[in-house]
Parts: structure tokens; C-alpha cells; sequence
């Protein structure tokens, strides 16, 4: 078997700085690179873009960033879609469209699911992030996003199939639409920082008219009576249950904090992340 | 060595030369000569012939030669010429008529030129990376950069990966775990586009004229931004702008005046500290005066606290990385927002204080990028008044007895009253938090939360982008007071006690602060003694010869378009030299000076850039501006707004040399202590100019000659290459590496000190009680009321609650105790202003440099948070609340416009939950401006938000600019623009 490349991305390191962003534009703008990839245009193709993604609403929030480009699946609809052999897997797991063989076909844009694939207008062809193929040929060891990445988010990582699920296993990584059963070769740690969902709420206590921050109290989160997590306020008298499935119904929170009482409330839990709002203890009777 | 002989090697060495190298062959055909080397008292010498490149040279008196360079006697002109030359000597014979040329000057440039060249063709630079790829380096203003060249174009750039030559990094033990900094450096996202900045559709590669303007006819003045331009030729250009410059002279000093940004691209060479103004001190101009414009509420505000001012009224830094990754419980992030802007070096040293799980809080108004990524308590105080919250954290402390007794009791003076103050007992309101909830919107609870919290465990304050000053709250209508407050809170927590001190980790790292490599600020080739910090240590330590301008005449910049439709303009002076420099006026017109009728313009984005731009765009349309001339890189959106155009290089076509970060003594000393290394960069002239554009060093050079004045501009032909090698020898590299090495590699890491020889902790000394031991030659001497070294750069020495020096000053909007005045605009008080509720904070740009970077034809435009396309233009982004934009029917992408009495902008939505309901957070980040209707007067479509800003000063005496809070209102675009400004609007 031999060792292919696979790249690991971890979303809670990004930061949206976008050095890897422009690594890609400064890589292919301009530059031809015949059997790899035609030159970029100068602006408007994005072959490694940022999503980004807000959870929790003001004023608990948390914003999260990360990249998205060509996963270099295995079994890539991409290859199905293309005409005369215009896209290629390479042995060592990268996914080349061919710059001149694709040219006019633009179906290989839409075939991506992924929506990875810029359509070159002025050469009439499609473009994708290459993985740096043509520099890892050259000798170089990593892409230029993750020597481009001050926060250590990229980990390009050249090992056999085997292995690659040993660690995906190990460190739970996951792909993006594994429904589809593309078999991508991008792996993403983190993943429910742009998947799941994230609830917030303040709990506080009021003593002769002065409200103060309820600090370490249980919040208990359950769902049909059933605890499903339970965590402490912080200084602040906040907490954060994270990891929730959008759309999964009606969960009730408890909150205990010893001689300053206790509180409650439900909510149900649509595609958003919703701050709960203020909870005041109130004294057990 | 014998003068005959030193005369006969001369021509030897030419031929030798041109064999050896095409390039300097090359270089000898340019231009037919005779040049004659003299002596003045006896009728000896040697004259060389150049014609079609072929060199002859006889010895003796040349009857007709067309340059003569004649030295006074024999023992000069030996000691002038013999190699290697001492610099010093040379100077002093140029200052002193000891050596004279005779001639042309531009000849006399070219032939100098020529001389040097014998030395510098034989240098290398670059590194052969294989198939035909050089690489090269440089440096931006986003940090350090390799650049890749094949057959004469730029391919790649990227940041700088070290080996193992370099010097080796710090490491910083802190709670059991040990913290080393990659090898390598990072860049900025304005540093990573360079590329296609280099090659962008937008570079001015011609000198041009606008099509309607004639010199010596109708100048249509009022077509300025309107009418297009056309091509022209160097000389006729040159002619023109020589011309221009001997016609506004002949008026009487201060005719021209010249207008540059606050910045320039990465470089001590180009930089207009030193070009720039080597130049125009040759010419003679009025200077803009520029205000602190990043650093306001500290320079006018906090410095009267504690003096500081040599750094903007803001605090050293010294070791705080160190002590916070050490100490600290606790981090506030305060209006401060590292990860925008400058770069991410700190980014990895705040990952490892989450790591280490300090806890985060971060205050403004926007849930910032920083805050975003390190996550904690994010508090949103309404802008402007979180002067009130830092008050109320004062009352919980002194109600609690939880602050620093006895560093406020040692080392302060003035609490008492501040204490009665706070407790309400001068005015009747105690400063509760519950009083502060009314003001800020902020719930009492968190303010108790975090005061019982501050005071109990060490924290860290961060206040501003940097942690110690820059950008934000201190730029805002209240920035004086919340700077004021930040200086106040820092000292009731005894700021310089282990853990306790300002910073958020983007400043103090270890690096050795005593190795020499002169900062931009320092001047470089200026010869400017006056306005850089040339005369600290670059003076003496690459000699050059000074320069100085003859004209005393200044305009404060805020006021320049007041200043031309008006014929007057007052402010005051930014002078950092002392806490009281602050209280000169400056007025213009100055005594005995005609006023302004020429600009020239360096750099064309300043309607991105300055307050209420729209003032701006008027103003070149004004009659009595008779010439304007841009210099420029790129077309942005001023560029137009002038009769001639000339082409400016990018740093990559040219040579210069730099050190990451390092401003220099004289402007926030010690600046790279923000990055992980101290990197040095010889910046390589990586390719050759596009099209006809030119280096500014040339460009400069080039009107020089047509003014006579060229063998001084370039101190008898010294070129950028040459500058640059006397710029490393005047520094500490050239006893750790060799120019050869320098020059072929390109950068030089500086080796950081050894865990024991560390600078000491910042602020410590004052806290301890000790003499000031941090590497600081701040405050000047003078500014110590005690011994040397005892005390702060205050009237007692001491930290002053109630500032001594403003009961000396008399401005309604800064009393000595500093008391919560709400200033920003608001309806309740100023009624007209009730049809714009939303206030609109216009922070420092994250992703451009201000607005560098953001060229219509740059990689960044593709940034969804920096700008959005839409119908073919990338529209600038302004983040609004989820709420007001529901309310208003906005939704993500929609094109919006800003709009209130001084100007209307439309930007692209992005709807958020990170900002406070009620609060517009748009980036002064805009190159470009694109008036829907007529200039001046109607909407932009550019993105300049900075037309909805304020020009009126922070406070009543001083010069500074107050952009965040500005009231306005948004709707959804509609297309049409109906705006009109305010006196349209009532007239
Ligand atoms: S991500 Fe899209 S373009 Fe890339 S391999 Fe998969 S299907 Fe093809
Ligand atoms: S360089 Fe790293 S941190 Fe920056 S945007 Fe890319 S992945 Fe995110």
C-alpha cells in the first residue's frame, strides 16, 4: 500500500486570519502550471475559502471559522462527471483536473458537492485547490496554507489508508457530508463547532433589591427528565451546554446553588443557538 | 595611498569592470563624459573619458572637462579617495567644501553613481532555489516575507521558515510547562497579498496629466476628480513638477505644502521619514502636523497620569509575556482587539495562556476578532461610556477594600479626592454600578462580578489593540477619559507587582532590547534632526549629512481643507519629548508665510483615511489650490484629485532595508518586542519597476537634479544599494554577520538574550521603589523632579490621581480629576441628531494595513469579511446587529447605506450577533472612493466611512480625532441616491 496524503484541519484553532487564504490566491494568480492548474484570475475564485459560523446569541455568542476547498475524495463524483479522463486520482490520494482536457466543462462544476470547484470564465475551464501537488512533487513537505497558518491549523499528513482511519478513529475526526459517501481526504477535528449547537443562559441571585452573579451553581440539562449534562456557572453566574443536535425538541434546565436557591425553565432547541436568558434563583421554600 | 596612483587605478578599475560585468559595460554607455579630479591649490590630477562606453584617461589638466571634482590639497583628496573609505572624513569634507564637484547635476549624480557601482556590482543577493527560482526577501508592513523570482517575475511569497543557522528562539518556563515560538515568522493579511498588490490592474505605470489641465493656461482646477487623465513622459513631468515648485517658491516661504499618510510601505529607506523628508527639507515646505491619530485618549488623557510620553502617554512593556504567562489569574481585554491589524505573533503566545487556563474577559462594544478566537466573558458596554464601568469597578474596589493600599499610598498622590469622588461625596453621585448600568448598559452584577474577581486575583489589563495603547475606546469622543480610566484602574491594582501589569501578550516578549538596528522613526538618510528621531542614535552612528527646512510654517492635519478654503487653521502640536509639548498652539498661516497654493500629495488614500473626508474632496477643487501633485503606487480613491500623477515602485522593485516592527527611539521604542524574533530584513530589489514607475529615492532624485540639488539629495550619488550597506554598518549586525552574507541571504535573526539577562519586568521598578532598570532612555533627564531615574515623568514623581499638569492647562473637556463627562453624540443632548440612533464604532482595519492593502485589484477584496462583490464591486463591510438589521429588514450581503449630516457611505450587511443592539461597527479600511453624484456631495460607494465622522477635536484644546460613536442611520440601498450634505440640506 502506499502512503497517500490526507490533511487534518482543526476548526477550534481558526482564527480567520486568512493566511492561508491568500497563500492559495499568491500560489496561483498568474501563475501557470502546466499539468496542475492554469493561472487563477486574479480575483473572485476562492479555491480555499473560510466559512464561517456564529452559535449563541447576543450576548453569549461564539463565532467559529473554517476552511473549506477540495477534499480530494476518494470516490469523488467530480471524476464521474468529467469527460475524456479530465480528472485524475493520483496514486498518492490527489485529485487533479487536468487543465487542458476539462476545458468547456463546466457540468464538473455542479458535479461537486462540496461546491470546491470555480469555473474559470476567461480560459472556460474548472479549477480546484490541488493540494500543492506540484510543490509536494517538488520536495516541499506540507501545503503553503499550513506553512502560511500561524495558529497550526492544517496538519497535511502523508500516510497509508490503514493508518489514516486509525487516527481518524483515535482522535474522532470527521469528514463533511460523510452521508454522501465521497470519501474525503480532508479531515476536520472540532467539527460540532460549525455542526452543533451551543446554549447559553446567566443565572443570578437577588438579595435586598442587589442583583449578583450566581457563581457555581449546577445547571443540569435534561431532556424528557433525563440528564443529559450538567455543568457550573462561572464567575459570571454563566453557563454553556455545547455539542446539542439542532432541531432536537424540548430540553428542561435545572439550577441548584446551595443556600441561594434554585431555577428553571425549557426550551426547545430549533437549527439555532439560543441564549436562554437570565435565571433568578429563588430561596427554597 | 599616493593620489596619483589612487587617480591612475580609477580608469583600470572601470575597464576591469566592464569586462567582467555586462552590467556595469552597460551602464558606461549610458553616458558620454570627461570627468576631472583636481586638486585646487596646484594644477594637478587626472581626467577620465567616457564615450559609447569605452573609457580613456590621461593624467594632468583636461582643458574642457565636463565635471570637476576637485579636492582642496593633496592630503584630502588621498584620504577622500582611499578605500575603505571613512565615512565620517568624507562627510566632513563634503560639509566643509573640502571637496567640491563642478558640473551638471545630474551628471555629477550619475558619474558618482558610477564610482560606487565598482564596489557594489560585485555583490550577491538571493538564494538559488533550483529550475531557475531566486529567493529573494523583503519586508511589509505585515511582517518579514521570501520572495520567490523566475525570469524576472514574482511567483510566491511567504512568510519566513528559519534554519538552522539562525539564531535560536526563547523559551519561557511558566507553571511547569515550557513555551518556545515556532521558527519561523508570520505575516499579516496585508503582508500575505502583497503579490497581487505588485501586480495589480491599478498600479500607476506612466506618468500622467490631467487632459484639462494646461501650466501655463487654464488649469480647469474645478475638474479635479472629475476629468480623466493622460499619458505623459518623465521629463515632461519632471518639468512640469520643478516648474510647479519654482513658481510656488517665488510666492514666499510655505507656498507648497506636503501631505503624506501616517505610514508608508515597510523600509527605513523609502519611508517618507527619510526620502521623503531629506527632500522636501531641501525645498523648503509647510509641514502637515499630524495627531496621534492611533493613540489620542493616551497622548491627551493618560499621560498626565504618569507621563510616559515618549510612548504616547501608554505604558513599557518590558517582560510582561514572561510575567503573564508566569502570574497572571486573569486577562482583561479592554476595547482590545491584537488579532486585527498588526499582525499574529502574539496569537500563538495568548493560545498558550488559554492553555495555561487563565481566564479571559473581553470589553467592547463588538465581540472582537481576538475575543472571537480566545473566547471567555464578552461584556458590551454602549461605546463611549465605558469610562462609567471602569468607575464603578473603582467603587466596588474602595467599598471592598480589595485594591492596592499600599502602592496607593507609597507610590500616588490625589486618591483621597478621587476616593470622594468615586464614593459621590464631591458630587452627590456615587459611582455604583448600578449608576454605571444607566450609562453603559451594562448589568451591575457583571461589574461587581469582575471588580471582586480584579481584586482578588492577579490580572493582566489589556487595554487597546496592543494591550499598551493603540486604537479603539481611546479614539472615541470619551477616548481621553477612557484612557485616563485604564491608567487610574491599573494603578489602584498596583500595576508592576507580579501579575498585576498592562499587556495581553501582544507586546514584551524576550528579545534583547540593547542590540542597535535603527528603527524607521529614526530617520534613516533624512538628515533630519527635527522631526524623526534621527539625532538618538542614527546621527552618529551612520554619518550623513543633515538636512533642515528653512520654512517654519505647519498645518495641524485634521483642519488642512479649513486651512486652504479658509486661509487659517489652529491645533496643537503632537510633541512627545514632554508631557507640556501637548499645550503648544500651532497656527497657520505662521508669521511672515504665504499661504498655501501647491500640495504634494504622497500616497493618494486619505479620504479612507482622515474625518470627514468630504471636506477633503472639496478642497481640490478649491481655486487657490494652483498645483497638486500624487505620488503614488496605485490609483486609489484620491489619486485623481491632481494635475500630475507620478508613478511610485512597490518595495519589491526596489532596494531597501528593514527590521520587523522596529519604529525606532522616538515612537513607542522598542515596537518588535510585539514579534516572536527580532528579524532584520535586507529588502531586495526582487524585480525590476513595472512600466516607467519609479523608486520614491528616485523619483525624489530625479526633480533634485532638475533643482540642482541632486549630488545632495543623494549625498553625491549614493544609491538605495549603497544606503542600505551603510545602514548595516551603522548597526550591531555587522559584528555578528558580514554585508556579503547579509546581502546574499537576506535577513538576520537577532540572537535573544539568555533566561538570566532578560530585561526587567515592566513598571517593577516603580513599583519596588527602585531606580528606573528597564531599557528605556525615557523621560528625557530634564523630566526628573528627583534623582536620575527615581520616579515617573510626573510634577511629584509620583502616579497622579488628579493631574498636576492639566490644573496648569485650561480645557473644559480634560479637568485634572477625571470626572465621567458623556461627549459622545447623543440625541438627549443634541436634538438634531435624533433622526440617527445607531452609533458607528470605525476601528482599525483587521485585514488591510488602515487601508493598505485594500487596492481594487489586492487578494484581500476576496476577504466576505472585509469586503463583499456585488454587481461587479467590492462593497465594504459594516456589521449590524441582528436585531437593528431585522428591524430595518436587512439581511446578510444586502447593500446598505450609513448615512447622517456629514456624509453617506454604502457598504455590504453582515448580520451579526456580536455587536451590541444599536452599535454599526464599520472599518476605516477604504483605498477606494466612488461618488454616486457630484465629488464631495453625495453618496460613495466606495466605502469610505470615515465621511460620516466628526472633525471636530477629542477635546476642545488639542488636535485629535474622535471617530468611534458617530450617530448615523442605515436603510437598505435603494440605488438612488437622494443624499444631500447638511447646509444643501437647510439652504
Ligand atoms: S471535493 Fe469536489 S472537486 Fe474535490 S474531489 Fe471531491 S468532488 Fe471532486
Ligand atoms: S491561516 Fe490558519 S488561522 Fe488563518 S484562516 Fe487559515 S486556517 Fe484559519
Amino acid at each position: 500500500m502506499a502512503s497517500k496524503w490526507n490533511m487534518i484541519v482543526d476548526v477550534a484553532k481558526c482564527d480567520n486570519c486568512r493566511g492561508c487564504f491568500l497563500a492559495v490566491k499568491d500560489e496561483h494568480i498568474g501563475n501557470d502550471i502546466p499539468g496542475y492548474a492554469a493561472p487563477q484570475p486574479p480575483q473572485g475564485h476562492n479555491w480555499l475559502e473560510i466559512e464561517r459560523r456564529e452559535r449563541g446569541s447576543y450576548p453569549i455568542v461564539e463565532a467559529h471559522f473554517m476552511p473549506v476547498m477540495c477534499n480530494h475524495c476518494d470516490d469523488a463524483p467530480c471524476i464521474k462527471a468529467a469527460k475524456n479522463g479530465a480528472i485524475t486520482k493520483r496514486p498518492d490520494g490527489i485529485v487533479i483536473i487536468d487543465p487542458v482536457k476539462s476545458r468547456g466543462q463546466k457540468q464538473i462544476v455542479d458535479a461537486c458537492p462540496y461546491r470546491a470547484i470555480s469555473w474559470n470564465e476567461e480560459l472556460q475551464i474548472p479549477q480546484a485547490w490541488i493540494f500543492d501537488a506540484h510543490l509536494l512533487d517538488e520536495g516541499w513537505t506540507r501545503t503553503r496554507a499550513e506553512q502560511s497558518c500561524a495558529m497550526g491549523v492544517f496538519q497535511s499528513v502523508k500516510v497509508e489508508d490503514a493508518e489514516m482511519q486509525q487516527i481518524r478513529a483515535k482522535e474522532g475526526l470527521e469528514v463533511l457530508k460523510p452521508e454522501l459517501g465521497t470519501k474525503p481526504r480532508v479531515y476536520y477535528r472540532n467539527l460540532h463547532l460549525m455542526t452543533k449547537c451551543l446554549v447559553g443562559g446567566t443565572v443570578v441571585t437577588r438579595a435586598n433589591g442587589v442583583e449578583d452573579c450566581a457563581a457555581g451553581a449546577v445547571v443540569v440539562l435534561k431532556q424528557q427528565g433525563r440528564e443529559v449534562a450538567r455543568t457550573t456557572t462561572d464567575t459570571f453566574g454563566e453557563f454553556r451546554f455545547d455539542r446539542l443536535e439542532p432541531n432536537s425538541g424540548r430540553y428542561e434546565i435545572e439550577v441548584t446553588s446551595g443556600s441561594a436557591g434554585r431555577g428553571s425553565l425549557a426550551f426547545d432547541l430549533g437549527a439555532d443557538s439560543p441564549y436562554l436568558g437570565v435565571i433568578t434563583l429563588a430561596a427554597a421554600a | 595611498m599616493n593620489l596619483s596612483l589612487i587617480l591612475w587605478g580609477i580608469p583600470q578599475a572601470m575597464r576591469v569592470a566592464a569586462r567582467v560585468y555586462p552590467d556595469y559595460a552597460a551602464r558606461l554607455k549610458e553616458r558620454d563624459c570627461i570627468a576631472q579630479f583636481r586638486l585646487r591649490d596646484v594644477p594637478e590630477g587626472r581626467w577620465v573619458q567616457l564615450k559609447g562606453g569605452r573609457i580613456s584617461s590621461g593624467k594632468g589638466i583636461h582643458k574642457n572637462p565636463d565635471l570637476t571634482i576637485h579636492f582642496k590639497n593633496k592630503a584630502i583628496a588621498e584620504n577622500f579617495l582611499t578605500p575603505p573609505f571613512d565615512l565620517l572624513e568624507r562627510i566632513d569634507a563634503a560639509k566643509n567644501f573640502k571637496v567640491g564637484l563642478d558640473g551638471p547635476d545630474d551628471l555629477a549624480v550619475w558619474f558618482m553613481a558610477t564610482l560606487a557601482r565598482l564596489e557594489s556590482i560585485t555583490w550577491k543577493s538571493g538564494t538559488d532555489m533550483g529550475n531557475g527560482v531566486t529567493r529573494y526577501t523583503n519586508g511589509t508592513n505585515g511582517g518579514p516575507i521570501f520572495v520567490y523570482v523566475k525570469d524576472g517575475k514574482i511567483i510566491r511569497t511567504t512568510p519566513m521558515d528559519f534554519d538552522d543557522e539562525d539564531a535560536p528562539s526563547w523559551t519561557i518556563e511558566a507553571r511547569g510547562r515550557k513555551f518556545t515560538p515556532p521558527r519561523k515568522t508570520t505575516l499579516a493579511a496585508h503582508g500575505a497579498c502583497q503579490k497581487s498588490m505588485v501586480y495589480s490592474k491599478n498600479r500607476l505605470l506612466y506618468p500622467m496629466k490631467r487632459v484639462d489641465f494646461d501650466p501655463n493656461g487654464e488649469r480647469n482646477i474645478q475638474n479635479r476628480g472629475k476629468s480623466e487623465f493622460v499619458r505623459i513622459s518623465w521629463e515632461e513631468a519632471l518639468n512640469i513638477v520643478s516648474s510647479e515648485i519654482k513658481r510656488a517658491k517665488a510666492k514666499g516661504p510655505g507656498a507648497i505644502a506636503v501631505a503624506n499618510g501616517s505610514h508608508h510601505q515597510w523600509g527605513n529607506l523609502g519611508h517618507y521619514l527619510s526620502a521623503f523628508n531629506r527632500f522636501w527639507n531641501l525645498i523648503g515646505v509647510t509641514k502637515l502636523m499630524h495627531n496621534p491619530d492611533s493613540w489620542e485618549g493616551w497622548y491627551w488623557g493618560a499621560m498626565h497620569h504618569w507621563g510616559n510620553s515618549l510612548r504616547l502617554g501608554a505604558p513599557e512593556f518590558y517582560g510582561t509575556v514572561e510575567d503573564c504567562l508566569k502570574e497572571a489569574e486573569m486577562m482583561v481585554f479592554w476595547s482590545s482587539d491584537p488579532d486585527a491589524t498588526y499582525g499574529f505573533e502574539g496569537t500563538e503566545r495568548r493560545a498558550w495562556a488559554k492553555e495555561l487556563g487563565i481566564k479571559m474577559v473581553h470589553i467592547d462594544p463588538y465581540m472582537n476578532h481576538t475575543a472571537a478566537h480566545l473566547g471567555g466573558k464578552w461584556i458590551s458596554p454602549k461605546p463611549g461610556t465605558d469610562s462609567a464601568f471602569a468607575q464603578a469597578l473603582c467603587h466596588v474596589w474602595i467599598t471592598e477594600g480589595i485594591y492596592d493600599k499600599s502602592f496607593v499610598e507609597k507610590r500616588t498622590t490625589g486618591f483621597d479626592e478621587w476616593k470622594a469622588y468615586i464614593l459621590g461625596e464631591t458630587d452627590g453621585v456615587a459611582k455604583t454600578p448600578e449608576w454605571q448600568e444607566k450609562e453603559t448598559g451594562v448589568p451591575a452584577r457583571d461589574v461587581r462580578a469582575l471588580a471582586r474577581e480584579w481584586g482578588t486575583k492577579k490580572t493582566y489589563l489589556g487595554a487597546g489593540g496592543w494591550g499598551v495603547g493603540v486604537g479603539g475606546a481611546c479614539r472615541g469622543p470619551m477616548g481621553v477619559q477612557w484612557a485616563r480610566m485604564m491608567a487610574i484602574i491599573g494603578a489602584m491594582q498596583g500595576y508592576g507587582r507580579p501579575g498585576y501589569n498592562f499587556g495581553n501578550l501582544q507586546y514584551g516578549a524576550p528579545l534583547d532590547f540593547n542590540f542597535y538596528f535603527p528603527g524607521y522613526a529614526e530617520g534613516s538618510f533624512s538628515g533630519d534632526l527635527a522631526y524623526s528621531a534621527n539625532s538618538a542614535n542614527n546621527y552618529q552612528r551612520m554619518p550623513h549629512i543633515v538636512t533642515m527646512s528653512s520654512v517654519r510654517q505647519g498645518i495641524p492635519r485634521m483642519w488642512l481643507p479649513e486651512a486652504i478654503a479658509n486661509g487659517r487653521a489652529s491645533g496643537y502640536l503632537t510633541d512627545v519629548s514632554s508631557v507640556q509639548g501637548q499645550f503648544f498652539p500651532i497656527h497657520y498661516p505662521s508669521p511672515g508665510h504665504v499661504p498655501v497654493e501647491m500640495i504634494y500629495k504622497y500616497g493618494s488614500a486619505s479620504f479612507g483615511t482622515m474625518v470627514d473626508a468630504n471636506r477633503w474632496v472639496t478642497m481640490y477643487q478649491n481655486p487657490k489650490l494652483q498645483f497638486v501633485v500624487n505620488q503614488s503606487v496605485w490609483k486609489e480613491g484620491e489619486t485623481t484629485y491632481a494635475d500630475v500623477i507620478l508613478p511610485a515602485c512597490t518595495v519589491f522593485e526596489r532596494w531597501d532595508i528593514g527590521e520587523w516592527y522596529n519604529v525606532g527611539a522616538g515612537y513607542v521604542h522598542h515596537m518588535f518586542s510585539m514579534n516572536n524574533h527580532r528579524v532584520i530584513s535586507l529588502q531586495h530589489k526582487c524585480i525590476e519597476p513595472l512600466g516607467e514607475s519609479k523608486s520614491d529615492y528616485d523619483i525624489f532624485l530625479a526633480i533634485a537634479e532638475k533643482l540642482g540639488m541632486g549630488s545632495m539629495y543623494s549625498e553625491g550619488g549614493t544609491t538605495e544599494l549603497d544606503w542600505c550597506k551603510r545602514v548595516f554598518d551603522s548597526s550591531d549586525m555587522a559584528k555578528h554577520t558580514t554585508w556579503r552574507k547579509f546581502l546574499k541571504k537576506g535577513y538576520f535573526v537577532v540572537p535573544s538574550d539568555p533566561a538570566t539577562a532578560r530585561a526587567p519586568l515592566a513598571n517593577n521598578w516603580f513599583y519596588e521603589g527602585r531606580k528606573k532598570d528597564t531599557p528605556e532612555p525615557y523621560p528625557l533627564p530634564s523630566d526628573y523632579v528627583r534623582g536620575y531615574g527615581e520616579g515617573l515623568q510626573t510634577a511629584s514623581g509620583k502616579f497622579e490621581f488628579i493631574a498636576s499638569t492639566l490644573k496648569k492647562f485650561d480645557d473644559p473637556d480634560r479637568p485634572p480629576l477625571n470626572q465621567y463627562m458623556p461627549l459622545y453624540e447623543d440625541p438627549k443632548r443634541d436634538p438634531e441628531l435624533g433622526e440617527f440612533p445607531l452609533q458607528l464604532l470605525s476601528p482599525h482595519s483587521r485585514y488591510p494595513f488602515h487601508l493598505m492593502g485594500d487596492d481594487e485589484g489586492s487578494s484581500l477584496r476576496d476577504i466576505r469579511e472585509h469586503r463583499v462583490l456585488k454587481d461587479g464591486h467590492y462593497y465594504l463591510v459594516a456589521r449590524i446587529s441582528r436585531q437593528d438589521a431585522e428591524a430595518r429588514g436587512i439581511r446578510d450581503d444586502d447593500l446598505i447605506r450609513l448615512w447622517n449630516l456629514r456624509g453617506s457611505v454604502v457598504c455590504a450587511a453582515q448580520v451579526t450577533d456580536r455587536l451590541r443592539p444599536g452599535v454599526i461597527s464599520a472599518s476605516t479600511a477604504s483605498a477606494s472612493y466612488r461618488p454616486a453624484g457630484e465629488p464631495g456631495r453625495s453618496t460613495d460607494l466606495g466605502g469610505c466611512v470615515n465621511l460620516l465622522n466628526s472633525s471636530k477635536s477629542i477635546t476642545k484644546k488639542s488636535h485629535g480625532i474622535k471617530p468611534n460613536t458617530t450617530l448615523i442611520q442605515v436603510e437598505k440601498w435603494t440605488g438612488v441616491d437622494t443624499w444631500k450634505p447638511a447646509e444643501a440640506v437647510n439652504g
